[in-house]
């Protein structure tokens, strides 16, 4: 008992310790302006050309594909983008790159638009190295799992296997199987990768301190697992399900004919599946980071308001808030994977259900 | 808004690396991790059914043994019980037979004891007849020679009879 | 001309933020409502509450969905 208390304080210490070390690094940011909480959250949400790491500053590879200037350029580090400065006629504003040409600086007109060129930026940007650590680390551990499996098999599993084994089980036997019913292998490898994709990206979010990663929550990464469950659902749709978009059989016929009420709207259904299931992860995921910062925050609205002693004691408030938040979102961070795939899940078994022909 | 316009180098850097890994862990472990899942419990499956089989063939052979058993146990007390009677039956019979032989026994000793009584019966009216005869001879002799000396010898001789 | 697009603007964020309340009451009672539903059919029947709960958390997440999406209209107004 005494050791588990000493452990959660020491725990609650570290993370005490390294968000005011988050926020510090904040404060530093904003001290130039006036600290606005809407635009810094909005900013550590959105996708980033470096990574902070505490006060380092890790400038990330820069790629573009720009037609007008032949092409991909690059790679180049995005540290000569720093502070709005011009590196071979490229200029950035808020992690946005424009073509203003070499030595122009980026110039808004009235409405504070910028009317330069916008080459498509392939960078590295954080969100893709966070993409790339949830790749490396989804390889790494279940190479090592199947390794196991190899090694032992038909004995009991061991270290790593035996942690990965009840959520492969569980994907398995709780959302593959009676979701989709007897063809559930065809899909297991696709639902088993979107789940651990997205809880250890939703988790590599939650670490403080190294960066503020937020994958899951970038409506880019959401958008291709959504599509990527929508192809799925559309390659594997049989008879049945084609028909039940087309042609809905057990309604009048007057809502199929003149006007196909029915196709028009379980079409709309059929469309709106991806769009909700991307929303949902990105909303969920984004909210939480949203939350936690904004507890954060909190902390320097008070500081600006009433001086260090009124930031000091909401400090210890919103980090209480914070803690519990964080705690929250690790439940939401499996709770999210374990919807997308569920959802997706349902989608497929839908696709290739054997309906009884009596409706 | 920025928020909710994907970026499309996040989409293709993400389309490549999420289709990478899947391509990769499809081949190289999803495969054989759930094949390994299956075989393991197909072998647990089959074990248990293996092992509910030989359960049933002991229970099986118990209730054989139980019967044969059974069967061995009735067969001796049969034996057992048709030995009494036969015991019974002899020494039933051998009672009767003895008990016959000796009610035979005594009824020739009986009819023997009977015979010789009357043949000793016989016997001694024969010898009163004759004595009779002899002292009636021997009183008709005397009464021929002396009156009183005839009186004697009939008193001595009834004398002599009645102690006889 | 200049006070009445301030003003429209700041009425444009107050039905965003209005917006955004009434999805959030509506997704709340809503999976209030779902929640207490599978409470209580899991205190009925203790041995279907895996089952139960896996339905109820579709069922949230399918109301959440809905949420969402008048969240994000909202969101669209307020930002833009």
């Amino acid at each position: 008992m005494n050791r588990t208390k000493a452990s959660f304080l020491a725990l609650a210490l570290v993370f005490m310790t390294s968000l005011v070390v988050y926020a510090n690094d904040e404060g530093t940011h904003s001290e130039l302006e006036t600290f606005v909480p809407g635009d810094v959250i909005i900013h550590h949400v959105l996708d980033n050309h470096e990574i902070h790491i505490g006060n380092f500053h890790v400038p990330l590879p820069i790629i573009l594909y720009d037609q007008a200037n032949g092409g991909i350029v690059g790679p180049f580090s995005s540290h000569h983008l720093a502070n709005g400065s011009n590196y071979m006629g490229y200029a950035m504003s808020h992690e946005k790159i424009y073509f203003v040409g070499e030595g122009n600086d980026i110039v808004h007109d009235e409405q504070g638009h910028i009317n330069a060129p916008k080459p498509y930026d392939f960078s590295i940007t954080k969100s893709v190295v966070g993409i790339f650590i949830t790749v490396f680390l989804l390889i790494f551990i279940f190479s090592i799992a199947a390794k196991g499996y190899k090694l032992r098999e038909g004995q009991a599993p061991k270290g790593l296997q035996s942690a990965v084994e009840p959520l492969i089980l569980f994907v398995r036997d709780e959302i593959a199987k009676p979701s989709i019913g007897k063809k559930y292998e065809r899909f297991l490898p696709f639902l088993l990768t979107v789940f651990f994709f997205i809880w250890i990206a939703n988790m590599l979010g939650l670490i403080p301190f190294i960066g503020g990663f937020n994958v899951t929550g970038n409506i880019a990464v959401a958008l291709v697992l959504a599509l990527l469950t929508f192809f799925i659902t559309a390659a594997n749709g049989n008879k049945d399900y084609w028909m039940h978009i087309l042609w809905t059989p057990g309604v009048p016929w007057w809502l199929k004919v003149p006007i196909p009420l029915m196709f028009i709207i379980e079409f709309i259904g059929f469309l709106s599946k991806p769009i909700v299931l991307m929303l949902r992860l990105f909303a969920n995921i984004t909210a939480g980071h949203i939350i936690i910062l904004a507890f954060v925050s909190l902390i320097f609205i008070f500081n600006n308001l009433y001086g260090a002693a009124g930031g000091f004691g909401v400090s210890i408030v919103s980090i209480i808030f914070s803690i519990f938040m964080f705690c929250i979102e690790l439940l939401v961070a499996f709770l999210q994977a374990y919807v997308f795939t569920l959802l997706s899940a349902l989608y497929f078994g839908s696709a290739v259900e054997e309906h009884a022909h009596e409706h | 808004m920025e928020l909710l316009t994907p970026n499309i180098g996040l989409v293709f850097w993400m389309s490549l690396a999420f289709l990478v890994v899947l391509f990769l862990l499809k081949k190289f472990a999803w495969s054989g991790i759930l094949q390994a899942l299956k075989d393991r419990e197909d072998f647990i499956e089959k074990s248990l059914k293996s092992a509910e089989e030989a359960k049933a063939q002991m229970s099986s052979l118990k209730a054989e043994n139980e019967n044969l058993l059974a069967e061995a146990r009735a067969e001796r007390e049969q034996i057992l019980k048709e030995a009494k009677d036969m015991k019974d039956k002899i020494m039933s019979d051998a009672k009767v037979s003895a008990s016959e032989e000796g009610n035979r026994l005594i009824n020739a000793a009986r009819t023997e004891i009977e015979k010789e009584k009357n043949q000793a019966l016989s016997d001694i009216k024969k010898q009163v007849a004759e004595l009779s005869i002899q002292i009636a001879e021997k009183v008709i002799r005397t009464e021929l020679s002396d009156k009183n000396a005839q009186q004697a010898l009939v008193d001595s001789h009834l004398n002599q009879t009645t102690v006889n | 001309m200049e006070l009445l697009t301030i003003l429209l603007d700041g009425l444009a964020h107050m039905g965003a933020g209005i917006g955004a309340g009434i999805a959030v009451i509506g997704a709340g009672l809503g999976i209030g409502r779902i929640g207490g539903s599978a409470l209580e059919s899991m205190a009925r029947q203790p041995e279907v509450s895996g089952d139960i709960r896996a339905n109820m958390i579709v069922a949230a997440a399918l109301v959440e969905g809905a949420a969402f999406f008048g969240i994000i209209v909202c969101l669209l107004i307020a930002l833009n």
